[in-house]
């Protein structure tokens, strides 16, 4: 259950509208099901009354829709952020993709957010309502007659169970009380994989990534993701969309897309929200991480403005390719 | 003498003002290395971007080495010290995919390095070789 209600919200919007501060309001909107909240942008106090939704399924990280959105808008753009969506604002910052002062940013608290498809695991398909009641989710099912509660604890989406940070490190305007960084386990299943030998990681990620359908979410979701000519849309790159030959093709992919991001990478985790495949991509995009914070010293992505990328960085004092892992002595 | 001996291919991208020369001297001083190192010119290190690797594996190299100038000899200065991050991230993630680390490298060999460049690309050539065919980077709908 989140801290934060619909009705503040509305009622937040509503203040920010009528008084002029923006022009409009990039919020959740309704979807098809009570799981399927779509980021929606609204006018006037009408539409949100009608369409704004705020439940435990609110995990759309809308800092990327602020590149496109922001600068279309006539004034100002009301946008929430979860703590978490607050780095990415940071970084497209730091990045220029958009412009700050076309932007009113508000902060809000966050308890986390459940992962549909824990959930469906626990209540089977044909899911026809989810309301949070306290602590719990009540789902109604087409095929059950009474309603399953669950504990919203124990549907949490991985990044949530994981959550770095509670803290938002950029807002105009903060509703509820300031969190904290967090102490998370999150490097834990990285580090359980580089203890792995080197057959098992690759049976690992075979067994992963051979699930990929190629549908490009993940990239499409990225905050990080904001190039205007992508690699993966170029015919000629060998990585565009193309069925596979075999099971594994698509790692090449998969490393690409992490590269891109690699130092950039807030750890936000709309690429695994998204994936429909539920491949756990943040553990390559963590990995990147975990090595820049060992190789050159702890960075978090998107905490300050204009704070300078691990990888558009160097000292001359920095460890050889070689070093990184044990080479033997083919390493001079 | 023996038949059918499994020859890697091996992708060499030299910097065009220190290793390339160095490949050069080589040459001149008649030291071998295998006739199955592709040399790619490139003008510095740092003009390898990470996707030109993969492609090199995706289309078939069974190893793919970077050589660059020694760190502070970079002809513009600072090339080849973004290399050395970027292929530190690199190589650590492809072995984190479990791909053998063996078959990445990334070294620096100067111009007037010519016995260097010979007896790196002999190494190299030997440690692929004893990994057989690259298998795990492969794609087979661009191997030609
Ligand atoms: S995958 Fe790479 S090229 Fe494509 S948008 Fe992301 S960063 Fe840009
Ligand atoms: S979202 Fe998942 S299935 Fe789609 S391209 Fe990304 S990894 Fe593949
Ligand atoms: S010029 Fe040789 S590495 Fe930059």
């Amino acid at each position: 259950m989140q801290k934060i209600t619909r009705e503040q919200l509305i009622a937040k919007a509503s203040e920010l509208l009528s008084n002029g501060t923006v022009s409009q309001v990039l919020g959740w909107g309704k979807g098809e099901f009570d799981y399927d909240v779509t980021p929606t942008l609204f006018s006037s106090a009408e539409e949100l009354e009608n369409g704004f939704v705020f439940n435990d399924f609110c995990g759309a990280n809308f800092s990327k829709y602020l590149v496109s959105k922001a600068a279309k808008a006539d004034g100002k753009l009301l946008v929430f952020l979860k703590p978490c969506d607050t780095y990415s604002f940071n970084q497209l910052l730091t990045e220029h993709r958009f412009d700050r002062e076309k932007v009113y940013a508000v902060g809000i608290p966050c308890e986390g957010m459940a992962d549909i498809s824990k959930v469906k695991a626990i209540s089977g398909d044909g899911i026809a309502s989810i309301n949070a009641d306290g602590d719990n989710l009540v789902v109604t099912t087409l095929y059950e007659d009474a309603p399953i509660t669950i504990a919203t604890k124990d549907v949490l989406a991985e990044r949530c169970i994981n959550c770095k940070s509670k803290k938002h490190v950029a807002y105009d305007e903060l509703m509820g009380e300031e969190g904290e960084v967090l102490a998370s386990n999150r490097f834990d299943e990285v580090a359980r994989l580089e203890a792995m030998t080197a057959d098992e990681r690759f049976a690992f990620w075979q067994n992963e990534l051979s699930r990929c359908i190629r549908c490009n979410a993940c990239r499409d979701a990225c905050p990080a993701c904001t190039c205007e000519k992508c690699v993966f849309d170029n015919p000629n790159s060998g990585v565009e969309n193309k069925s596979p030959a075999n099971e594994f093709e698509e790692k090449l992919f998969h490393i690409i897309r992490a590269y891109h991001v690699a130092g950039r990478c807030t750890d936000c985790g709309e690429c695994s929200r998204v994936c429909p495949q539920n491949i756990p991509l943040h553990l390559l995009n963590r990995k990147f991480i975990k090595d820049i914070n060992e190789f050159y010293g702890e960075y978090q992505a998107g905490e300050e403005v204009d704070s300078r990328a691990p990888l558009v960085n160097y000292t001359t004092e920095d460890l050889e390719p070689g070093e990184v892992f044990d080479r033997g002595d083919n390493n001079a | 003498m023996q038949v059918n001996e499994y020859k890697p291919l091996i992708v060499a991208f030299c910097c065009n003002w220190c290793s390339y020369a160095g490949a050069d001297l080589a040459g001149n001083n008649r030291l071998a290395y295998p006739a199955d190192v592709k040399i790619i010119r490139v003008p510095c290190s740092c003009r390898v971007n990470p996707t030109f690797i993969l492609r090199a594996f995706q289309r078939g190299a069974d190893g793919v080495i970077i050589c660059g100038c020694h760190p502070g000899d970079c002809h513009y200065t600072s090339g080849n010290y973004y290399t050395r991050r970027r292929m530190a991230a690199l190589f650590s993630m492809l072995d984190f995919l479990g791909i053998e680390k063996e078959r990445t490298r990334l070294e620096w060999v100067s111009a007037a390095e010519g016995a260097k460049f010979a007896a790196t690309m002999n190494d190299f050539v030997q440690t692929v070789a004893s990994l057989g065919e690259n298998k795990r980077l492969e794609d087979l709908r661009c191997k030609k």
